[in-house]
């Protein structure tokens, strides 16, 4: 395999585990009002991601070095062409993360209320921009012959683009429902699954549409495989938890997310980045990767250590594994 | 006011911001991990309980620390996306390195950790400190030798026609000789916030707070911080010393910038302070040690140092026209504040030790005043080295070979990053305030009660248990 087609999949993967993992914790986040009705119950919701938000934010990071270590181009157009969607979503996660830490460091109404009020709006911003700035990555940008972005705010929020960020609300609200219903106890896990059971068809056919939306617009046969099976992961998902499968529930909505993004990635591969100016300007794995030399050493590192950060992460979530309810908490 | 005024001042207080923070955190957790293997060693409770304090205010400064964090990475492609394309092929690589090698291992284990307690064998939960602290450690040298390479690069090609630096030789880039003397100063400077900060934390329930059963405890945290940052100023004062040379050699328009030296001198003196014009071509009154700068920069009293005239005209006629020399009212001062800030830290530490000699209680009002600027004047110290760090560096971007001018990202305006930087300023100064009211509450609620459960109970009673730590 080409070293620039091994780190297309490495992007792919990194973001893969990124959406997957804090797609439930953005759930949980814009949950908290909807599930956890009084303070005790909030906090049982956080807790459930208080060991590992963090962890998952990291996936984040390490997919924003990749693409600046590997296709240095695609990520200064990117990054400086999707500018204030890009703001917002640094000013999301500064609050949210913030707030997760001190929220419960004091014991009063008010405090705790403006930083729930953080927690969501952090959650909320985020899903639906990065839902709205990866459909404008398939569905490609004007990019100029120099790789410049041309375009500003309003050329994002296009059909297609708002799209994009309907469906990651949908799909991560779904998947943080029906990840609590998995790791809550109680009156948050029965809610959960309710609500989970509810969001599933409306779910269903958003994501449905915008996956075939997403085969239509890249006109990809490579696509389509990876967002049928995205959809049925999503059917079976759905379909585990009315059942009140809720292990085989969390797979099919992690699996569902999983292959989204690998949808949107083979759709456009081997382009980075479509430019809709001229398709000569397109970011390509090749046009826009840096040399052989640098990508030979980090593939090496991320074949070490990339089993090894998903081995400490899984015992993380091993360790952790036990549900929570507001009985494991003590009155603060 | 251009976008790239702005998109300077931007990266200038969002980098100060989030290192206000760093510090603390690496050196912080690196005495929380000692305190708890000093309980798991001793099994004495007073370990315990200075661990679950410290680690409350690491975490409490953790946290702000890994959110400005994600800022920075994200900076250089938004406002500085021309930088990015000319240095993605080098700089990439250790920023990438460090997310997969420190930062999850760090991020993960520090959640590990926390909400750890009772959860996971006593021995693995301290390993997981540990892995922390690694992980942070590590974090630190990637993102320094990325640092050092804009500083001295090294192990790469200009390739003309893609028109950027691509990388030649990864070792090369993490063995840089300016990444190697400045990680240990770095290190130690981080080590120096923290020491000083239990310190100043023990110090002030000693004098305020006296009792018989809390005193014995204090007095072990006393003693961690004071000969924490005593041999943390040591290493300072060597690596720095050490540090001045290899500058002198790499980039000697930052070591001349540093005195505001303008006329090459041997032996050149160093300044103490100066009184006249603030660029310093103009003195009134100047207090001097003859033959300091000299031996600073090369190792010899009697060593010639370059001045700024000088260099301007050879750095001319390597690179061409324009203007080489820092902003010097900034290298000038930040050199000087350094290294006095750095002073005044070890001396009130030194002052507090002595008050504490031979099991006497530190009582003195002017020790406590003194105390309480000790947190600060370490982190000040920090920022000033970083200010000199990277004001000395400028024109240049990547020095020798792009200046910052040329790094902007073209299509970026003046709108766009006069919003960012509002928006940042604004929420990084609310959380600053936030973060400052947690950390002076729990600093003065003190020790906390602990109760450790009994080993092996079983595994029924444990489903039903309240959680150690929660949200």
């Amino acid at each position: 395999m080409e070293l620039t087609t091994f780190w297309f999949i490495a992007v792919a993967v990194l973001f893969t585990g990124y959406f997957v993992l804090e797609g439930f914790d953005f759930g949980v986040g814009m949950l908290l009002p909807v599930l956890g009705r009084n303070d005790s119950e909030r906090r049982v919701l956080l807790n459930t991601i208080g060991p590992v938000w963090d962890g998952n934010e990291v996936w984040l990071i390490a997919a924003g070095g990749a693409m600046f270590a590997a296709f240095p181009e695609w990520y200064a157009t990117v990054f400086s062409g999707f500018y204030l969607p890009l703001l917002l979503i640094l000013l999301a996660l500064i609050g949210r993360g913030v707030a997760f830490e001190y929220r419960s460091k004091q014991d009063d109404p008010r405090w705790r209320a403006r930083w729930d009020r953080v927690i969501v709006a952090g959650s909320l911003i985020p899903t639906v921009l990065w839902g709205v700035a990866f459909a404008n990555i398939v569905q490609g940008v004007p990019v100029d012959a120099a790789g410049e972005y041309t375009g500003n705010l309003v050329t994002l929020l296009n059909p297609y683009g708002l799209f994009g960020g309907v469906t990651t609300l949908a799909l991560f609200t779904l998947h943080g429902a029906v990840f609590l219903a998995l790791k809550s106890d109680g009156e948050v896990r029965h809610r959960a699954r309710r609500l989970a059971g509810q969001l599933g068809p409306a779910t269903l056919v958003v994501a449905g549409g915008f996956l075939a939306a997403t085969v239509a617009v890249t006109g990809s046969a490579r696509a389509a495989v990876p967002a049928v099976v995205a959809g049925v992961a999503l059917l079976g998902g759905v379909a585990a938890i009315r059942l009140g499968r809720e292990g085989w529930a969390f797979a099919g909505t992690a699996v569902a997310i999983g292959l989204a993004v690998a949808t949107l990635f083979a759709g456009t591969f081997p382009v980075l980045l479509p430019s809709t100016l001229d398709p000569a300007f397109s970011l390509t794995a090749s046009n826009a990767a840096a040399s052989a030399y640098p990508l030979r050493i980090m593939t090496g590192v991320a074949l070490v250590f990339l089993p090894l950060v998903i081995g400490y992460q899984a015992w993380t979530y091993w360790v952790f594994r036990r549900r929570i309810g507001v009985q494991h908490l003590s009155r603060r | 006011m251009t976008a790239l005024d702005l998109a300077r001042w931007q990266f200038g207080v969002t980098t100060v911001y989030h290192y206000l923070f760093v510090p603390l955190t690496i050196g912080m957790v690196f005495l929380v991990a000692g305190m708890q293997t000093a309980w798991h060693r001793t099994g004495d409770e007073r370990w315990l309980r200075l661990t679950k304090l410290f680690g409350k205010l690491f975490v409490i400064n953790f946290a702000m620390g890994v959110v400005t964090g994600i800022v920075q990475e994200f900076q250089f492609g938004m406002n500085w996306s021309s930088y990015s394309r000319f240095v993605g092929d080098v700089f990439g690589a250790p920023l990438a390195l460090e997310a997969l090698l420190a930062f999850f291992l760090e991020s993960t284990f520090v959640g590990l950790w926390l909400f750890g307690w009772e959860r996971l064998p006593r021995r693995v939960h301290l390993a997981c400190i540990w892995a922390a602290g690694i992980g942070s450690a590590l974090s630190a040298y990637f993102i320094l030798a990325a640092n050092s390479w804009m500083q001295n690069p090294v192990g790469f090609r200009i390739d003309e026609a893609a028109g950027r630096a691509e990388l030649t030789d990864i070792g090369a880039l993490l063995t840089n000789p300016v990444a190697l003397v400045t990680y240990p100063h770095v290190l130690a400077g981080c080590f120096i916030v923290a020491g000083a900060t239990v310190l100043a934390v023990a110090l002030w329930h000693l004098v305020r707070r006296p009792a018989p059963d809390t005193d014995p405890i204090w007095r072990s945290a006393l003693k961690l911080g004071g000969v924490t940052a005593i041999i943390a100023a040591i290493v300072l004062a060597v690596t720095g010393d050490l540090q001045a040379k290899v500058v002198t050699d790499t980039q000697p328009m930052k070591m001349a910038a540093a005195e505001a030296l303008f006329d090459t001198e041997a032996p050149a003196s160093f300044s103490v302070f100066t009184i006249g014009t603030l660029d310093g071509t103009e003195e009134v009154f100047s207090l001097r040690i003859p033959g300091l700068l000299s031996w600073l920069a090369t190792g010899d009293t009697g060593g010639e140092v370059k001045g700024v005239y000088d260099l301007q005209v050879s750095y001319e006629q390597m690179f061409g026209p324009g203007s080489y020399v820092p902003y010097l009212p900034v290298t000038y001062w930040s050199f000087r504040l350094m290294i006095g800030l750095g002073a005044v830290t070890a001396l009130i530490v030194l002052w507090a030790w002595w008050a504490q000699r031979r099991g006497r209680t530190p009582t003195s009002r002017w020790l406590l005043r003194a105390g309480l600027a000790l947190p600060v004047l370490p982190v000040a110290a920090n920022t000033f080295g970083w200010l000199l760090r990277e004001v000395g560096r400028q024109p240049w971007v990547v020095f020798g070979e792009m200046r910052t001018a040329e790094g902007v990202s073209p299509n970026v305006s003046l709108a766009e990053v006069a919003t960012s930087f509002t928006a940042f300023t604004l929420i990084y100064g609310v959380l600053a305030v936030i973060e400052l009211r947690l950390l002076l509450r729990y600093a003065r609620a003190g020790l906390p009660e602990v109760s450790t459960r009994p080993a092996g109970e079983d595994e029924e009673t444990a489903d039903d248990r309240l959680l150690d730590f929660a949200y």
